[in-house]
């Protein structure tokens, strides 16, 4: 039925098949849009959050979205700004689950807003002081960067591009792409680290609070350093989902392997800093403030030592060693486990720096507080999910988002080459 | 027209000793500032209480055990060296929370706040509420609202603005007798007002002749420990909550209990006594 619509040459599944799943999908994604229209009609006594908890669920799947859609800024990066060719075979991806994940996120942000008619106050009444107004600027703009990367990508379909106004833009955007990549990898420096900002700026909060360099906490430079570390996992393991379902090898393990490679030397020396960090503000910052390290992880139900091991050493060290070892990263299932346990890790420490920063008690009277989301946080937390399956899937099968597809399935043993 | 000759810095003083835990205050700010409230009160994580009661205790067994109540408004702060950058307002990306220099309080303003809650997430007080529903009065008790106060809508946040409608009040009858100085009396928050016990004392900390600053005397040097930290009490019966964080509150409280005192902050092993050596009696009396 929509053959004409599909690159030529590419073998994809039947159109009722394709619907089905399509449908399915679409039916988590509706149960999502309900959920996020009773928190826009009805307000945000829809959630679970509440006064300790004015950051939660949502703000912490904003971040972890972002950091692992860093992803597409970081391979950018690599590609345009320093040629590293290869690339070039996974940066379509890359580029479409960053447009996913920084779309989900201001989707995110629009749910979460008690007022979200005044969201443009924002821009209109900015604080230059404010992290989260820098998060604004640079998010809006990074996303609308994301944007243009991905257009010639959706040019390239195959009867779009036999207008021919449409092929020479696409054409011309992709000779004009080095420009927009270092726009991109600019604005991702400053919205990702303001994100970090926006924790490690909150002195009330001894938890949170890092000491920095001029106007940046710490957190600032660790927040970019983790999201061009673990962001290429994420688009490896996506990419890696993608080929699971469809069947069929998409990209060259030679262009997994260097991407695997890259990000393993970025996780390796990200978590080096972030035991720096975490060392010093154990160590001086917060007895400097009068809190001990054990203030932090016990006295509650759930947050204990185990979360800070987990993040930096079984999520962090652990799968930067496994991907900077030659021979447990071109290993397919030691690869997967890293890159699982690394896209786990950066999640866990988004959620440590929203989720954990909330439940602390920082008056020596007050008590921890833990919550539960409500089903309409979870169901919009979800969404994106859905909504990111849903694009991937239409961007698969009309768009040439693989340039080694067809050689890799058409030549089977072209695979190990 | 009023030319302020030395900025105002108001702030108030809360003497634990007296305090009852009663809630009188608490009671006299939500009908002072159209404070909303639930049919269901009882989960008070998501109720606004700009002036909350903390039940402290000294945790120690029958016969020894002793109890105080803590009230706890917006604490007003001045932020890292007093300079105007409290936790809140520093963060708040809209400008909807703004640091007042003439007076030294905290605004909040509602028809600009879009509900992000990143000033409730900075501020370790808990002084900032949101407001999950529309605000609903019983059939009738909309008509004893207060018209100096506007009600809030849903999905912005608020706090204790130290009844600064009362301070434009007072600064507008001083204008009216051709003065620049606004007495004592005539400027007082509605918890200060309603206190049974006297408990609360409230005016401006930078006027020698106000009650709260003869309690109080603060500092208005630089504690030598702590640069962060300015307007430190010389009185040495008086503390200030989190004063080590460096967000310089206004709020002062005095008790007469070291437990209690001590309650004030957090400290590592040792360190109080330290602190008592340094900032106690000793060194201010």
């Amino acid at each position: 039925m929509d053959a004409a619509l599909i690159p030529e040459g590419a073998k994809r599944c039947s159109f009722p098949k394709f619907m089905l799943g399509i449908a399915i999908v679409g039916a988590v994604l509706l149960w999502g849009v309900y959920a996020m229209l009773l928190c826009w009609f009805k307000g945000l006594n829809q959630t679970n959050m509440n006064d300790y908890y004015g950051f939660a669920l949502w703000i912490w799947a904003d971040l972890a979205v972002i950091a692992v859609g860093g992803g597409a800024f970081f391979t950018g990066l690599l590609k345009y700004i320093f040629k590293i060719d290869e690339l070039k075979n996974i940066i379509n991806f890359a580029v479409i689950i960053g447009f996913i994940c920084y779309s989900s996120a201001l989707l995110i942000l629009a749910i979460d807003i008690g007022q979200p008619l005044r969201g443009w106050f924002i821009f209109w009444h900015a604080n230059v002081h404010s992290m989260l107004t820098e998060v604004a600027f640079c998010l809006s703009c990074y996303f609308a960067v994301l944007t243009i990367e991905f257009i010639p990508n959706i040019l390239e379909n195959r009867q779009l591009n036999k207008v021919p106004f449409f092929h020479h833009l696409a054409h011309n955007m992709h000779g004009v792409m080095a420009i927009f990549a270092a726009t991109g990898a600019f604005l991702s420096f400053f919205h990702q680290g303001s994100l970090g900002g926006v924790a490690g700026v909150m002195y009330g909060r001894p938890f949170a609070f890092r000491e920095g360099l001029l106007i940046w906490p710490w957190s600032f430079f660790l927040f970019t350093w983790s999201a061009a570390a673990f962001g290429p996992c994420f688009t490896l393991l996506v990419t890696r989902i993608t080929e699971t379902v469809t069947g069929k090898k998409l990209v060259k393990d030679n262009v997994v392997h260097l991407l695997a490679k890259i990000s393993g030397w970025m996780i390796f020396t990200y978590m080096i800093a972030k035991i720096i960090d975490t060392w010093y503000w154990a160590y001086y910052t917060a007895p400097g403030l009068g809190f001990e390290l054990s203030h932090f992880y016990t006295s509650n139900g759930f947050y204990g030592y185990w979360i800070l091991v987990a993040e930096v050493i079984v999520c962090g060290v652990i799968p930067g060693l496994l991907l900077i070892n030659k021979s447990t990263r071109e290993n397919p299932t030691f690869r997967l486990i890293a890159i699982v346990l690394a896209v786990i890790g950066v999640c866990i420490n988004r959620w440590v720096m929203v989720l954990q920063i909330m439940a602390v008690p920082v008056m020596p009277f007050d008590t921890w507080a833990l919550y539960i989301p409500s089903w309409q946080e979870v169901a919009t937390t979800i969404l994106p999910v859905a909504y990111g399956i849903i694009l991937i899937a239409v961007a698969y099968r009309y768009l040439p988002v693989f340039p080694q597809e067809l050689e890799l399935n058409r030549l089977p043993e072209a695979r190990e080459s | 027209m009023i030319h302020d000759k030395k900025a105002h810095k108001y702030g108030m003083v809360i003497d634990l000793d007296k305090c009852t835990g009663c809630g009188t205050c608490a009671v006299s700010c939500m009908s002072e500032n159209n404070v909303p409230f639930k049919e269901d009160e009882s989960d008070k994580k998501d109720s606004i209480t700009w002036m909350r009661v903390y039940r402290l205790t000294n945790n120690r067994p029958f016969p020894d055990t002793e109890v105080a109540f803590l009230p706890r408004p917006c604490q007003h702060c001045g932020g890292k060296g007093d300079h105007g950058h409290s936790p809140c307002v520093s963060v708040c990306p809209a400008t909807a929370t703004d640091y007042g220099y003439d007076t030294g309080i905290v605004s909040q303003i509602y028809t600009r706040c879009f509900g992000c809650r990143y000033c409730m997430a900075a501020c370790p007080y808990h002084a900032r509420y949101f407001n999950w529903w529309d605000p609903v009065w019983p059939e009738g008790m909309e008509k004893y609202l207060s018209p100096n106060v506007s009600p809030r809508m849903r999905g912005v946040v608020e706090k204790c603005s130290f009844c600064y409608h009362r301070y434009q009040l007072a600064r507008e009858k001083a204008y009216a007798n051709g003065s620049d100085e606004i007495p004592e009396a005539d400027y007082q928050t509605a918890c200060t007002t309603a206190c049974p016990a006297g408990a609360i004392v409230f005016g401006d900390l930078n006027n020698p002749s106000h009650k709260v600053h003869q309690i109080v005397k603060p500092d208005p040097h630089p504690d030598p420990l702590n640069p962060d930290v300015v307007g430190k009490s010389r009185n040495p019966k008086v503390f200030r909550l989190l004063e080590r964080l460096g967000t310089n509150p206004k709020v002062y409280y005095m008790s007469e209990r070291e437990w209690v005192r001590k309650l004030g902050d957090h400290y590592l092993d040792g360190e109080w006594d330290k602190v008592k050596n340094v900032y106690g009696s000793a060194s201010h009396e």
